[in-house]
């Protein structure tokens, strides 16, 4: 049912306007980024050193479909250790309003629904994610906070899907090509 | 399942082959509803283009005054939007106080659309005896003051008691509560203004209680808040373990974050005073906060010469229905509880803005379906004056791109008629001219924002706050 459309994506918009804030501005708590390690360098050293990329072949890569409150399908790919915020922010992916509090725990814009074989084998929760992610818009038994999640390579072909926002599934409608 | 996919969009068809005039739109108001109305429009409507009028020279609403200054991690969301301000197509126009420097006719007839998202500047009022001693303060009055509101910047709270009444059960009570007891180190670090530092400096205040009419089923507050109190270095939870017999299987079939935020208070109350204390690094904790169950305000008692409040009486009630949904009903007795400090947190009030908008004062709110103002084709309304005043940042987000969403339609199915072209700000601005107001560009914020944040540098703090409105001006030579 997820009709093609007319693309949505204005690149220039929100996703892309936030990396270029992650690596010009210290956000005054810093964020605190769910995955430890490679990650957590990576984003402190954004713009990636070029060496650290250079190691990585592109079938190190992890890609990841999300399902977007249109229906459509958005690709991506990531690293390991990358958060999914991580990769939406990275590739521009074009999700409304996605990562307001830019992985501090503070907004649970950036819930996912996963598949049932995924989630089982994610992570134990926190309970600062559970917290968080009780407050969030159309909870179901396979949602996480994506700010939280960090690429496996058993996640590779994954599925994610962004919850409705509102409650009444309404048709958006998108004039962006105008000008 | 996803489901609003891909009907074509004939409308837009039409606008790529006419030379149409571009919609020009107006916001009213520069909180988390005004900038994610903007920034929905502009992302998803090419060609719009949309200015955002503020009353205050400083935006991002209940962000910068609200949220409290120990959460810089909510505060993120300004960094979205300030990339939407910065969009070319977004105009930002601050210390413009619509309703008194232009009229919402005015605007209308400058813009072919308006959005209301003025948010609410009032608190609802108890309506009880010596509601208005000295020693009783708003929440909201409370908040603006530690967070550098401009009118609040007076209020000076006596704060040489030590005990503290909070009236109401929910976030903002548990945000003023905290910052009541936290530890002043903490403080120090965030961007509190400093006149209030100093003032929590010479604070007495060493017990809080927060009361509520109903019971612990019905707390308004939410579990992040909760634990976020109980971890509190310093400060030791009492907690009535009485108050929560039975719940436990009251909320089995609960909704999950009702049954997780029960559960973590019942494991709180039960916790062995004895441990809380050695828990709290060796000496027992100086300071105290605690719930209070089915209170109901009836009086603020005035103290022997009449010029202060000494304590609350209060009405015990007891619930009739379940759940969300249970009333408290007096049950004909009282208590009274001394304090030297009451706060009363029950909720902000939206005002009507304008004799041109409709407003229902009952619920306090714009009538609206979907964001579209009933009986006024043309204006919208987004955010806690759609709403009502509750709900965090991201339910003000989902319900400000579902007022945009109205708009977009509406352009789509010509009900938003762009054929008269309008002239936007540069009528506004002939208007204002006219009435002696400069208004305040983003640019011009960003000039402030520096000044701030240089400010703080030097106390090792994110910014310190300009609270007076006159500096603000000084400082872009206004
Ligand atoms: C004390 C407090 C703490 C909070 N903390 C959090 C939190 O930690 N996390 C969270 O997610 N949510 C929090 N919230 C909720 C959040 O702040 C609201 O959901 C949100 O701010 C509502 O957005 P709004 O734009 O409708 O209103 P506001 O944020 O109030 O914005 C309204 C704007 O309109 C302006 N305005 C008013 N009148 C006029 C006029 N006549 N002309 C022009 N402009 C005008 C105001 O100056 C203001 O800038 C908190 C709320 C409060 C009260
Ligand atoms: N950290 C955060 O995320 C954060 C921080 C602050 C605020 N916020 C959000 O901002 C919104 C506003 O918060 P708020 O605390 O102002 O409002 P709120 O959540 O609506 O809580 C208001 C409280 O006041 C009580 N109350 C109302 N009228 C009363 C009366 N006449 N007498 C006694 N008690 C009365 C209510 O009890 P009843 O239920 O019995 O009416 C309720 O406990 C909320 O959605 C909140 O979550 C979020
Ligand atoms: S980005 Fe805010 S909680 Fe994940």
């Amino acid at each position: 049912m997820a009709a093609p459309g007319p693309a949505r994506l204005l690149r220039a918009a929100a996703a892309s306007s936030r990396r270029w804030l992650f690596s010009s501005t210290s956000p005054a708590a810093g964020p605190r980024p769910g995955c430890s390690g490679a990650a957590a360098a990576a984003r402190a050293a954004r713009p990636f050193s070029l060496s650290a990329r250079a190691v990585l072949s592109s079938e190190d890569k992890i890609t990841v479909h999300f399902i977007n409150r249109d229906g459509d399908k958005l690709t991506a790919k990531g690293k390991p250790g990358d958060s999914l915020l991580d990769v939406v922010v990275n590739n521009n992916l074009d999700i409304d309003g996605f990562g307001a509090c830019e992985g501090t725990l503070a907004c649970s814009t950036c819930h996912l629904i996963f598949e049932d074989h995924i989630f089982e084998k994610l992570d134990a929760i926190t309970d600062e994610e559970m917290d968080m992610l009780d407050l969030a818009y159309g909870l179901t038994e396979t949602s996480r906070l994506g700010c939280q999640i960090c690429l496996k390579k058993s996640m590779n072909d994954m599925t994610v899907r962004v919850p409705e926002a509102v409650a009444d599934v309404r048709q958006s409608v998108d004039m962006s090509k105008n000008s | 399942m996803a489901g609003a996919g891909g009907r074509a969009p004939l409308g837009l068809r039409r606008w790529l082959s006419s030379a149409a005039p571009a919609p020009r739109v107006c916001v009213v108001g520069s909180g988390p509803a005004g900038f994610y109305t903007a920034q929905h429009i502009l992302k998803h409507h090419g060609g719009a283009l949309v200015d955002i009028y503020e009353k205050l020279p400083v935006p991002f609403g209940l962000v910068r005054f609200g949220v409290a200054p120990d959460h810089p991690e909510v505060k993120n969301v300004t960094n979205t939007f300030t990339q939407t301000a910065r969009s070319g197509r977004c105009g930002f126009y601050g210390n413009v106080t619509v309703g008194r420097d232009v009229t919402v006719p005015e605007l209308q007839r400058a813009y072919h659309a308006v959005v209301l998202s003025y948010g609410a500047e009032d608190n609802r009022v108890l309506g009880i005896p010596g509601e208005n001693l000295p020693g009783v303060y708003s929440a909201r009055a409370f908040v603006g003051w530690y967070n550098g509101l401009p009118e609040n910047q007076d209020l000076k709270p006596d704060l040489s008691c030590e005990t503290a009444l909070i009236l109401g059960h929910g976030n903002v009570a548990l945000d003023i509560a905290r910052i009541l007891l936290s530890p002043l180190q903490l403080l120090r670090k965030t961007d509190i203004t400093d006149s209030s530092l100093a003032a929590l400096a010479c604070s007495k205040v060493k017990r809080v209680w927060l009361v509520g009419r109903r019971g612990p089923l019905q707390v308004a507050f939410t579990i992040k808040e909760l634990r976020e109190m109980i971890n509190l270095p310093g400060a030791r939870a009492v907690l009535d373990p009485a108050d929560f017999t039975g719940l436990e299987s009251a909320v089995k079939d609960a909704s999950r974050p009702r049954k997780r935020l029960t559960e973590l208070m019942i494991k709180t109350a039960l916790e062995k005073p004895v441990e809380m204390q050695a828990a709290a690094a060796g000496a027992a904790a100086p300071r105290e906060w605690g719930l209070k169950f089915q209170r109901s305000p009836q009086e603020v008692l005035p103290s022997a010469d009449g010029r202060r409040a000494r304590g609350v009486r209060m009405a015990l009630t007891r619930l009739e229905g379940l759940g969300d949904s249970a009333k408290a009903i007096p049950t004909g007795d009282v208590e009274e509880l001394e304090c030297g400090l009451v706060l009363s947190s029950i909720g902000y009030r939206s005002l009507p803005l304008d004799p041109a908008v409709p407003f229902d004062s009952q619920r306090g709110v714009i009538p609206n379906s979907s964001g579209r103002v009933e009986g006024v084709p043309g204006l919208y309304c987004s955010g806690w004056v759609k709403r009502g005043p509750t709900g965090v940042i991201i339910t003000t987000m989902n319900d400000s791109f579902d007022t945009a969403q109205s708009l977009l339609e509406d352009l789509q199915g010509g009900v938003l008629d762009l054929s008269p072209s309008r002239e936007g700000f540069g009528l506004v601005e002939s208007i204002l001219h006219s009435r002696g107001v400069r208004p305040v560009s983003f640019s011009d914020w960003e000039k402030i924002d520096a000044a701030e944040v240089a400010r703080g540098k030097a106390a090792g703090k994110p910014r310190e706050k300009i609270v007076d409105p006159a500096e603000m001006l000084r400082i872009i030579g206004h």
